[in-house]
């Protein structure tokens, strides 16, 4: 479905100095529910937004359902079936939640379906149908809009940048929920980026970047009980997860 | 009324038919149709061009429509409009010019119209703005309006202006009594080598009074646009203005906000922001599948509405 081919990304910093975003990244991704974890920093962002045509790569290729998309605009991307969701969501002055969750349906819909949508992730539709997406809402409001723009889509690939963040009131259990429901409805692949451990819990393959390499790629057994051990011996909270 | 006049009645008006209620056309200069009700008079001013409308003490849920349309190239005329409103009332009065040269000579359209809103009375005001034609002969409108809001009075003005004036210079000033309420949202979109002014002055002299002027504007090509806004309180009272400008292309947008205390119970506040469109923003709506262009269009739409 989705493979990344020698992706590089190199930026110029203010001093001049060249820094190596992404190096040399090979990756295959079929269908099914992908997360990528690692530390901050780790070029987990960048990876995603390269894929989703926000970042033009400075090596490499990207081929999706066996066509080379690398040169693709974000629209063309987009209308051949990549969805992405921000980690901070964009706010619109006058445009509706309607309107967005419209928009991202690419057709006129009722407004019983896009409150559906808007049900699916757990906000009261009546609520929040016409109000706009300006500063008025909460953080988690605006990011459970983003996550329902994604379901409104329901293309081939969706790729998550943190949908945990911001989550507060709504249960990770809603939200898992969301992805699997996604994933039964369209198919296709599911690309999480994450820290939370439940949502890694979940996934058929987890990918960790560190130092914009992938460090390890493998499932949540193969990975998860290493990949915890690296947390902080003196933080109580990560390593009593292990167990 | 001929097609292109009845074309700028809906542009400016939403008007397909004859209204319901009093109503008013002037059309080239003259008057093209009138209505009266129980409630409403309409008086034809007899020492300068325009009308008296006289809205009966608890008058409520009526509307007045007073549509003037320009079809004529090169016509230049000032409308003198009174609104007497008495107590208790709750109204909703339609207002707007539309233009269409295809002339080369200029035509001009300046409305004055005067409000004086009686004691807890409710007046929602809307006017309308819109240009068409493809002659060389400018478009200009200059609107004044004058508002003077009895104790516990609320008026509501909704002005627009979308497309097609090419100069305006928009001048309200406002006088609010005890407990009165003033709202005045402006929308305004230039393109080309257009020019708008706005200049609001609102005096809150009444305690408990407060008033709130909203303008978002969208200014595209070479056009520019300038923004004055002055609240004065003068009393124990509320005032906020706000100016929020998306600029384009090679435009230019000014935003001069004043807000002056004169009591120590005067609470007053100022927002003007000017900026272009956030690339978040068109990177968002084009992970939805848009263009550029597509987004970009959303985006205006959205803040416009």
């Amino acid at each position: 479905m989705l493979e990344l081919k020698n992706i590089g990304y190199k930026v110029v910093d203010e001093k001049n100095q060249e820094k190596e975003i992404l190096k040399n990244i090979n990756l295959t991704i079929d269908d099914g529910f992908v997360a990528i974890t690692g530390p901050n920093g780790s070029g987990k962002s960048t990876l995603a937004k390269i894929i989703a045509g926000i970042i033009k790569p400075t090596s490499g290729s990207i081929i999706f359902d066996g066509m080379d998309i690398t040169d693709l605009s974000i629209t063309d991307r987009a209308k051949n079936g990549i969805s992405f969701a921000f980690q901070q969501p964009v706010k619109f002055k006058g445009i509706t939640v309607k309107k967005l969750i419209t928009l991202a349906a690419g057709k006129e819909i009722s407004t019983t379906e896009a409150c559906n949508y808007l049900s699916e992730v757990g906000l009261c539709a009546r609520d929040y149908i016409n109000r706009e997406v300006n500063a008025s809402l909460s953080g988690g409001e605006l990011k459970r809009i983003e996550i329902a723009m994604i379901i409104a889509r329901g293309t081939k690939l969706s790729i998550f940048d943190e949908p945990e963040a911001g989550i507060d009131l709504w249960s990770f259990k809603s939200l898992i929920r969301v992805f699997e429901n996604l994933h039964e409805k369209c198919g296709g692949s599911i690309l999480i980026i994450s820290h939370q451990e439940r949502i890694l819990n979940t996934a058929d393959k987890i990918i960790v970047l560190t130092g914009g390499e992938i460090s390890a790629y493998g499932t949540k057994d193969e990975i998860l009980p290493d990949y915890m051990k690296g947390a902080p011996s003196n933080c109580e909270v990560l390593t009593s997860k292990c167990d | 009324m001929d097609e292109i006049q009845k074309g700028l009645l809906e542009a400016v008006a939403d008007l397909h038919e004859v209204p319901q209620g009093a109503y008013n056309f002037r059309v080239n200069g003259q008057l093209d149709g009138r209505n009266t009700t129980e409630n409403i008079d309409i008086v034809t001013k007899t020492d300068k061009p325009g009308i008296d409308i006289i809205i009966k003490a608890g008058t409520k849920n009526e509307s007045v429509h007073i549509p003037v349309v320009l079809s004529q190239s090169g016509l230049k005329e000032s409308v003198y409009n009174d609104f007497i409103i008495g107590e208790d009332c709750d109204i909703t009065i339609v207002a707007g010019c539309g233009i269409h040269n295809s002339g080369d000579q200029t035509s001009e359209h300046s409305g004055i119209h005067s409000f004086f809103v009686g004691k807890n009375s409710r007046v929602k005001y809307i006017e309308k703005h819109y240009g068409a034609g493809d002659g060389n002969g400018e478009r200009i409108m200059n609107p004044t309006t004058h508002v003077e809001l009895g104790e516990g009075a609320y008026l509501e003005m909704d002005t627009v202006q979308i497309k097609g004036i090419d100069s305006t210079a928009r001048k309200t000033t406002a006088k609010l009594d005890d407990k009165a309420t003033l709202v005045i949202k402006e929308k305004i979109m230039t393109h080309g080598s257009q020019n708008a002014t706005t200049d609001f002055t609102v005096d809150l002299n009444g305690a408990g009074s407060s008033a709130n002027v909203i303008s978002r504007s969208v200014a595209k090509d070479k056009s520019t646009q300038t923004f004055y806004s002055k609240i004065n309180g003068n009393n124990e009272c509320y005032g906020h203005t706000e100016c929020d400008a998306i600029i384009m292309d090679g435009a230019s947008v000014r935003a001069i906000p004043e807000i002056t205390a004169n009591h120590v119970e005067a609470s007053l506040v100022h927002e003007a922001a000017i900026g272009k469109i956030a690339g978040e923003q068109l990177i968002k709506l084009m992970t939805l599948g848009l263009t550029e262009q597509e987004a970009e269009a959303q985006i205006i739409d959205g803040f416009m509405k």
